[in-house]
């Protein structure tokens, strides 16, 4: 997972609270004690991460699942 | 589940037992998977099949006494297959020029073979096979004993030649003509035999042999004394066996082949210094503990030989093989949607399961398996031996809550529904009003209350109104998921609730409307004397004497929690009988009822399997469908089977077309619920309550809903949501759309949703979740 870029969607997302651009940046997903670096659309400014739909259901789900079976 | 229990448990299952024809033939031979490659025309793989365990197959298959085929189950539909026939086609049409021929490392011990009939052939056979130097004595100057006897046309000598030729081949030394006896004259001396080999086989055949002087202890007829289990003689190093051992009349070459094969396998035994006892109980014919059920098979009669003599051409043995039923049991298999998925069956699924549960590090393969049964119980029904796959999940489940090993998503929603229903949201318990103590309680379960909280209403109005002296009410969950779901702890606690409250309230009778619950209470609170709605209604005048609605002929279907409850089931019959409604019966039905994909959390664990399940249940009949559960009736109704609850009959369903209507989803079950207590409340005991909640209006179209219901989002999940990115301003826009994307992980799941800002509310464009944790690790 780590290596999974998680490109936006077309256009770049905007942090509303700070009103900046958000841009690709490092983020951490745990999950059962595992813990993997992730590059996210990220908040310059206050950090906050955006997780896309497809990221979300696809291959995290199926991390989340191999976590949960081990 | 420890490994003993395991162990029986696996050992429980009979799929793995042999056929009938194959326990019933003497040296097994595998005539059920013989007869597959004959039915795909595979003579060859048909003939090293039968050659595996025969060693003479020319001469077997032309004279075998086949006691493999009066146990034949084709004989409940048609007659027994035809197996020697079969046997002998594979040799005609299978056998190669060029068989294989193992290396074999020789031995430097030698055995004497006395005797050469089929029994005598097959000891040398396998004991030169095993590298052991043979040396064959025969008084006459023909090898095969009696089978020298049969019709030449049935048994010709050049199929006998031919096969005996593998001794030579294997360089058996063969003295022909020469008889073995103490009694000097021209033949050779037995003792000098037995002093001069390592072991001795003797197969003298059906006669007396007191005249031979042989130095071995006899019977009072003159026959060789030979140990059942061993074919061993007074001397040690003396076995004997074939025809000797019976009437002459009752010659049975396979039964010779048996003996000399056991004698074999002795002799290797006793030349090894090893237990010429041990392990021995799987030889032999035996009556094998495999099922096969023949119920609607079609009845065929064998496939007629058109030149007798010639024994079947190709055609007519595939055409014969074709009958073959393939013996196997999988009953359970066959009733269970589940049970077929894993294409296995459960001696294999025990031993996963047990593996999954016992395994430190690595994958737990098995997990999802575990948790996907419906625990119905139906595989149990109808295993000849009992076998519940339920109690093997049911136990693999406790024990991975135990160990920590359970998945957090596999449950999480399905218990946090119950902790809704146990919570101050649903739960109540009080007397009826106007009254100190209760002669009665009613308990709706909290599905019912969900589904069609007017139901419940309607019920408690009509139990109020024919049972004196009190009626009290509990809302709340039994505690069922939590039981499904293996956590112990959480069920516990939760029963207790309603023991508590019904200690509390002093012990009256309970009326619950939903079979889980009954059988919840019935199962874990002994003491608590509980009674099914429906025998209650069954006993008493009913709110109408006919249906609301006048509906055609129904399909009745009973929840799998019904499965032993009879009394229920012929109450439930007799009150829609009453109501004029006519009834049609499920081919499974009563005991031999299915789950209707929501038992056991199925629909949680293994949607995929859960729609199996369902969809096999709504293809039964093509009538509408006759629920007396709320979950059944749900489930069944969302893939759009036509559908009525019971309750619908006797209370009215408030829609135009109460059959074709779906049920609620997760959400308006929540609210639901929470409503009919606010209602109840304020209706009976004129309290007002305050709704709880965010007050936040959400416009969701029902695309999203069908989103949210799938991905398992409640719309009190997007209310906070919202509303913390509303109060924090922590939320992204999508300047393309225009929508804001925002997320809120209240403990262990993160919701993300996208919405917009309409008029009267926030509109809803998308949910999803995750459990994985994510953050930002500073900007």
């Amino acid at each position: 997972m780590s290596e999974e870029k998680n490109s936006p969607p077309e256009q770049a997302l905007i942090c509303t609270k700070c009103n900046v651009q958000m841009k690709q940046g490092k983020a951490k997903a745990s999950y059962l004690g595992s813990e993997f670096p992730i590059e996210l659309l990220k908040c310059p400014v206050c950090g906050i991460v955006y997780v896309p739909e497809s990221l979300a259901t696809g291959k995290m789900l199926q991390v989340e699942q191999a976590l949960e079976d081990k | 589940m420890d490994h003993t229990k395991a162990r029986e448990r696996e050992s429980q299952c009979i799929q793995e037992q042999p056929p009938a024809c194959m326990s019933a033939c003497p040296v097994h031979v595998d005539a059920r998977a013989m007869i597959d490659y004959i039915r795909k025309g595979d003579f060859s793989a048909g003939f090293a099949v039968f050659n595996r365990t025969i060693s003479f197959p020319g001469i077997i298959g032309r004279i075998c006494d086949h006691p493999c085929q009066p146990v034949c189950k084709r004989i409940e539909a048609g007659s027994a297959i035809r197996i020697n026939a079969l046997e002998r086609a594979c040799v005609e049409y299978g056998r190669g020029t060029q068989e294989k021929r193992l290396y074999i490392t020789k031995k430097d011990k030698k055995v004497a073979i006395v005797g050469a009939g089929l029994s005598g052939l097959t000891a040398a056979f396998d004991l030169v096979s095993k590298g052991y130097g043979v040396e064959i004595f025969e008084a006459g100057h023909l090898l095969g004993g009696r089978i020298r006897e049969f019709d030449v046309q049935q048994l010709p000598q050049l199929i006998i030649d031919g096969d005996l030729a593998a001794l030579e081949e294997r360089e058996v030394v063969i003295h022909r003509s020469v008889s073995v006896t103490n009694c000097g004259g021209g033949g050779a001396s037995f003792d000098e035999i037995v002093a001069g080999f390592d072991a001795v086989y003797v197969g003298p055949g059906p006669h007396a042999v007191d005249h031979l002087d042989l130095n071995l202890a006899l019977t009072p007829s003159g026959r060789i004394k030979i140990e059942p289990i061993t074919y061993g003689t007074s001397n040690p190093k003396v076995f004997a066996g074939g025809g000797h051992r019976y009437h002459p009349g009752d010659y049975s070459p396979i039964t010779s082949l048996l003996d000399g094969r056991l004698s074999a396998v002795s002799i290797d035994r006793f030349l090894q210094g090893a237990s010429l006892t041990a392990q021995r109980e799987q030889e032999g014919p035996f009556v094998t503990t495999l099922y096969t059920n023949t119920r609607g098979i079609e009845l065929l009669q064998d496939v007629p030989m058109s030149i007798k003599a010639q024994g079947y051409s190709r055609e007519e043995a595939m055409n014969e093989a074709v009958r073959c039923l393939h013996c196997q049991c999988l009953e359970c298999v066959k009733v269970c949607e589940y049970l077929a998925h894993y294409g296995s069956y459960p001696k294999r699924y025990v031993r996963e399961i047990y593996n999954n549960d016992s395994i430190i590090m690595g994958a737990h393969l098995a997990n999802r398996m575990v948790n996907s049964c419906s625990l119905c119980g139906l595989c149990k029904e109808v295993c000849p031996v009992n076998l519940n796959m339920a109690d093997v999940c049911l136990d693999a489940r406790q024990s991975m809550v135990k160990k920590g090993k359970m998945p957090p998503s596999t449950h999480d929603f399905a218990l946090h529904d119950m902790q809704f229903s146990l919570s101050d949201a649903f739960y109540l318990a009080r007397h009826e009003p106007g009254f100190s103590a209760s002669s009665a309680l009613f308990y709706p379960g909290c599905q019912l209350s969900g589904s069609s909280p007017h139901h419940v209403a309607s019920i408690y109005a009509y139990l109020r109104r024919i049972i004196k002296g009190g009626v009290g009410l509990i809302l709340g969950c039994c505690g069922a998921p939590a039981a499904w779901a293996g956590q112990e702890e959480l069920f516990h606690r939760a029963i207790q609730t309603t023991a508590e409250d019904w200690q509390r309230m002093d012990n009256p009778r309970i009326i619950t409307a939903c079979s889980s619950c009954y059988r919840i209470f019935k199962d874990n609170l002994p003491d608590l004397p509980v009674e099914s709605l429906w025998t209650v209604l069954d006993k008493a005048e009913l709110p109408r004497l006919q249906a609301v609605m006048k509906p055609q002929t129904m399909a009745i279907h009973d929840p799998c929690t019904t499965r032993h409850d009879e009394d229920i089931q012929q109450s439930i019959r007799r009150i829609v009988a009453k109501l004029g409604v006519p009834l049609n019966e499920l081919d499974h039905h009563s005991d031999l009822t299915t789950c209707c994909g929501y038992g056991g959390l199925m629909s949680f664990a293994n949607p995929e399997v859960a729609d199996k399940v369902v969809n096999r249940r709504i293809r039964e009949s093509e009538a509408d469908y006759l629920a007396y559960c709320a979950m059944c009736r749900d489930n069944f109704a969302a893939r759009g089977k036509r559908v009525l609850h019971v309750l619908d009959l006797l209370f009215g369903a408030g829609s135009e077309d109460p059959a074709g209507q779906k049920g609620p989803g997760y959400s308006r079950r929540h609210e639901n619920r929470a409503k009919l207590k606010a209602d109840l409340l304020r209706e009976l005991w004129g309290e007002k309550t305050v709704q709880g909640g965010l007050g936040m209006k959400l416009i969701i179209s029902s695309e999203v809903s069908e989103l949210l219901e799938r991905r398992m989002i409640l719309e009190e999940d997007l209310q906070k949501v919202v509303s913390h990115a509303e109060m924090t301003g922590e939320k992204i826009k999508d300047p393309t759309t225009g929508h804001f994307i925002a997320r809120h992980r209240p403990v262990s799941v993160t919701y993300w949703v996208e919405y917009s800002c309409g008029a009267s509310g926030f509109i809803i464009h998308n949910a999803y979740s995750h459990r994985m944790e994510v953050v930002g690790d500073g900007p």
